[in-house]
Order: C-alpha cells, then structure tokens, then sequence
C-alpha cells in the first residue's frame, strides 16, 4: 500500500474517538496542572459528536471526511481547541480532495492544518502549544514524501516526530494559552494541546497500519 | 467532591432552566437547545446597539445574570470554564440584533477571543454588523508580549454596565464601542485565592493549595495565579492587590474612581467589606475620590474562596452611564 484513502480516513477518526475516550481524565489533568482543566472534556464530546455523525455520511474523499471532522469539533468543541483543530482539519480537507492520498498528499494536509493552527493561534514552535506538536509532524511527513516513501511511512514518522515534539514541551515556558500566565510555574509540565495533538496523529499512523 | 449538583454533564442546562425560570420577568432561554443563550424577554430592542457577551460558566452571575435593561441583550453560557462555540455566540447575537448592530465583549482567553471572532464572521455573512471589544484588566499577567495577554476579570462587570448604559440611550455602534474601549483603558484588577475551586467534570480541585498558603494573581478559571504566598491578614493581602493596580493606572491626586471588591464565590461579604475598608482608605491617602463603589460576589469561579479588587477611573460621562437605570438578576437600580 502505498497511498491511504476514504477508508484510513474512517479508521482514523474511530480510533481518535477511541484513544481521546481513554486518554479523556489525562489531559484533564495535564490541563489542571497548566491550564484550567477541560482540554480532556471538551475533545472526548467533540469525537463523540463526530463518532455519532460518521454512520450517516457518505464520504466521496478523504477531504470529506476530514472535512466532517473540522465542523464537528469546531461546534462542539469549544475553548481554544474547538477553533484550533477545527481550523486544521477544515485546512487538511481542503487538500485532500481525493479518493486516496500519497505520502505527499500526507504532507500536504499536515502542512495545511499547521498552517490552519498558526494562522489561528499565532503561536510559533517553542510557544509550548499544539504547534510544539504539528509542526515536526509535517516536516517530518514531508522528509518521507521527499524520498519517495509510502503514506502510511509518512504518518508514521509524523506520528513519531509529534511525541517527541509533545514531549520537548515539558521543559518550556509557555508563550501562548492559559499556561502562558504562569510564567515558569509551567516548566516541567506538558502541553495538553501538543499532548492530544500526537494521540491524534499517532492514531492516523495506527489506522495506517504503520 | 460533594455538590449540589445532579449529573455533572447537566450542571450548565440545569442552572440555566432554573436561573431563566426565576427571572422570567427579565429574561427568556433561546429556543434551541443545541444552542444555548439568554437573552432579554421581549426580545431584540429595535434600533438600539445590541450586546452581547458570554464565555465559560461557573463565573455565575456573570454573564446571564447581567441581561436585561441598561446592560446586555444577550449572554451564551458555554460549558464550565470552557468558551462556548461559535454557534450558540450567532444565534445570540441574532436574537440581539434590533437593526443598529452588535457589540461582542469578549474576556481575553484564547478560546473566547477564538469563538467570538467566528462567530463574529458568521454574523457579518449574514450582514449583521458586529464589532467587539476584548476586556483584558488583570494587572496579575505581567508580562504581554510573551503571554497570551492581560486577562478579562473584573474589568468585565463594570464594562458590561457603562456599555450598556451607552447602548441603552441611543448611541450608535461605534460610539458604544468607544465607550465600552474608555472603560477598558481606564480599569483595572488584581485577584487573590484562599482555596482552589472544583470543576464538576474533573470532580477534584483545579491546583493544589496548602492549607496556610495563598495564591496571589489568579484568574477566573480555576487556574493557578503567578505565585504563592504564606496566608496573610486582609489588610496586606489587599495591599497586594491593590499596588499593582494603582501603579498600573497611575491613579493620582483629585481623580475620581469606582472600586469594586468582588468575591470568588466562597467568600463571606464580611470579609469582602474587610478588604474594601483597606482598599478605599488606601486610595484616599492618594488623594484619589471613590465616588462610586460595588461589593459582592459578580464574576466567581465556582466555589473558589477569594476576592479581586478592581479600579476604574471615572470621569463624567462614564459617571452618568454608571448611574443609569439597570434592571437584571444581579445589579438592579432606577428601575
């Protein structure tokens, strides 16, 4: 296999819902650490209301199902993730208007929905935000498309390249969000944001079977 | 984690069914339920500047409890300390639209500012003017340039008063505005937390606090303040509190002011008249007027034990506006 289609996209957004449902009291905590506590809630009924939607639609591109994703969450979400990750998506389905993508088209829509993120957010790498997260993620992506990798390669090492950006949040200060008003009371603790980022991402890798 | 509370999933709907229940007089619910709002009963005022704000609840009375006469149109109650989404924001802002446009005023939080400018899109392609003012008073996130900013706390109340005043009398949308932006320039807040406040989802405090510490700085959410100190008496608490601010307005000599004393939610009004008797005598010896004063529980978070001190400077005009009549849940005069 070397492209992924409408079908990845479906598994996919199954196992988010299924990994945010477990990982849900986590991110609460994370969130209660630097935050105020919901980025666990407010993402476990955005997949939920997503979840509830995906039986009825007939997605003809993964753009369509990304697409069903971004709306979703983006009006049940709430809090800064409902724009953030709606906004990504909404982006990521704007480039992915095809039955089956390839590991460019991968790098493609991580490309978008970091672009989504940053336009909305205006956070940069290091902020200690989601950015943290998505933005190796879509270079990473984008080394494998270079070298003329599969798509499931390419979520793989994007998926890999978001846990070590979530975890290279732990020791920063943070720039943007409600963790930014702590100062350095926030060092030592991981962004709820960039944490739920690669959950997500590594899941588009399962889903991939990579 | 013991509350009054039934599900924690029906904390919001629930309260709000009863909260426009026993306010039928001034306000009604929206029709769906999918999108939560609060608005005035008998609708949209034609020709006036409608207002319309909301955010996370659990800052109760703040925001519903401020719709009605002389202040807001409309309020959206999003999920506890969670923004509410574009959606509910629209169709409040519909419901508040009598024709001469819509203020949107917005806490600065990531998520509010987020939400509110979507939604603020949504309502301009339906070609409902909406403008919005982004209150950010807490003189506690000290840092702008490498936060998110300034935070929207007590600020809020006071703006949604003189505002509303403002719209109230005719002014058209930009003036509102105007006034709502000489509000935000001119006040100031600083809050303390004694105990941490419990989010019904998440069923356990939102920081860990000693039991002879207190947070200084900490905003409405639940969430830590910039640091934490050995528990104090009133009056040096509120010196805390007070410092920054006045050093952040440069209030002088002559200048008149409003002070406000809000309390969190668990606090006794003995112990917020405690710390408004130090604040007021504080400002005094500068030389400053208060001339205007509100004390009480009016932007909480939960159960929280602790208070936040907010100055506004005052001149005529936002004298007059403060004194116009208001008729809501949670601050009633002339009316």
């Amino acid at each position: 296999m070397t492209g992924v289609g409408i079908d990845w996209a479906l598994d996919w957004v199954r196992r988010s819902a299924a990994v945010v449902a477990e990982r849900r009291e986590d991110l609460i905590d994370l969130d209660r650490l630097i935050g105020d506590g919901d980025h666990g809630e407010n993402l476990h009924r955005g997949y939920s209301a997503v979840l509830g939607k995906l039986d009825a639609a007939e997605p003809a591109t993964v753009g369509d199902v990304l697409k069903l994703v971004a709306t979703t969450l983006m009006s049940t979400v709430g809090g800064a993730a409902g724009p953030l990750y709606g906004t990504a998506f909404l982006r990521g389905a704007k480039v992915a208007d095809a039955a089956e993508i390839d590991a460019a088209g991968v790098a493609a829509v991580l490309a978008a929905g970091l672009e989504g993120v940053v336009a909305r957010g205006k956070a940069e790498v290091g902020d200690k935000t989601m950015v943290d997260a998505w933005s190796p993620a879509a270079a990473a992506a984008q080394q494998v498309a270079d070298r003329g990798g599969s798509a499931p390669e390419a979520l793989r090492a994007a998926a890999d390249a978001a846990r070590a950006g979530a975890e290279s949040t732990d020791p920063l200060v943070a720039r943007k969000g409600r963790a930014s008003y702590l100062g350095e009371r926030a060092i030592g603790h991981r962004d709820p944001g960039a944490e739920s980022s690669a959950l997500l991402l590594e899941a588009a890798a399962a889903a991939a079977g990579s | 984690m013991k509350k009054l509370i039934n599900d924690p999933n029906d904390v919001v709907p629930e309260s709000v069914e009863g909260f426009v229940q026993a306010h039928a007089d001034i306000v009604v619910a929206g029709a769906d339920p999918e999108l939560p709002y609060i608005a005035r009963a008998g609708g949209a005022v034609a020709g006036k500047v409608g207002l319309v704000s909301g955010g996370g609840s659990g800052h109760e009375p703040l925001h519903g409890g401020f719709v009605g006469v002389g202040m807001l149109d409309a309020a959206v109650p999003g999920p506890v300390f969670t923004s509410p989404t574009p959606d509910p924001i629209l169709a409040a802002t519909q419901a508040a639209d009598g024709g001469a446009g819509v203020l949107h005023i917005v806490k600065n939080y990531t998520g509010d500012v987020l939400n509110f400018e979507t939604a603020a899109e949504l309502a301009d392609a339906e070609d409902i003017p909406v403008k919005a003012i982004v209150v950010n008073d807490d003189v506690a996130v000290e840092d702008s340039l490498y936060t998110a900013g300034r935070r929207g706390v007590g600020g809020t109340v006071l703006l949604e008063k003189i505002a509303g005043a403002s719209a109230e009398r005719g002014d058209d949308l930009d003036t509102v505005l105007a006034v709502a932006t000489r509000v935000n320039d001119n006040v100031r807040s600083m809050g303390v937390a004694l105990s941490a406040c419990i989010v019904p989802h998440a069923g356990k405090p939102s920081f860990d606090l000693p039991e002879d510490e207190i947070e200084i700085g900490i905003g409405i959410h639940g969430e830590p303040g910039r640091r934490r100190i050995k528990a104090a008496p009133a009056d040096e608490i509120t010196d805390l509190l007070l410092d920054p601010i006045i050093e952040d307005l440069g209030l002088g000599s002559g200048e008149d002011a409003l002070l406000f004393v809000n309390g969190m939610g668990g606090t006794p009004s003995s112990e917020l008249y405690i710390v408004y008797r130090h604040a007021r005598a504080r400002l005094e010896a500068l030389g400053v007027n208060v001339t205007r004063s509100l004390v009480g529980n009016y932007i909480t978070s939960l159960e929280m034990q602790g208070a936040s001190i907010t100055v506004l400077r005052l001149d005529e005009e936002s004298t007059a506006l403060w004194d116009a009549p208001v008729h809501t849940a949670a601050l009633r005069w002339g009316i």
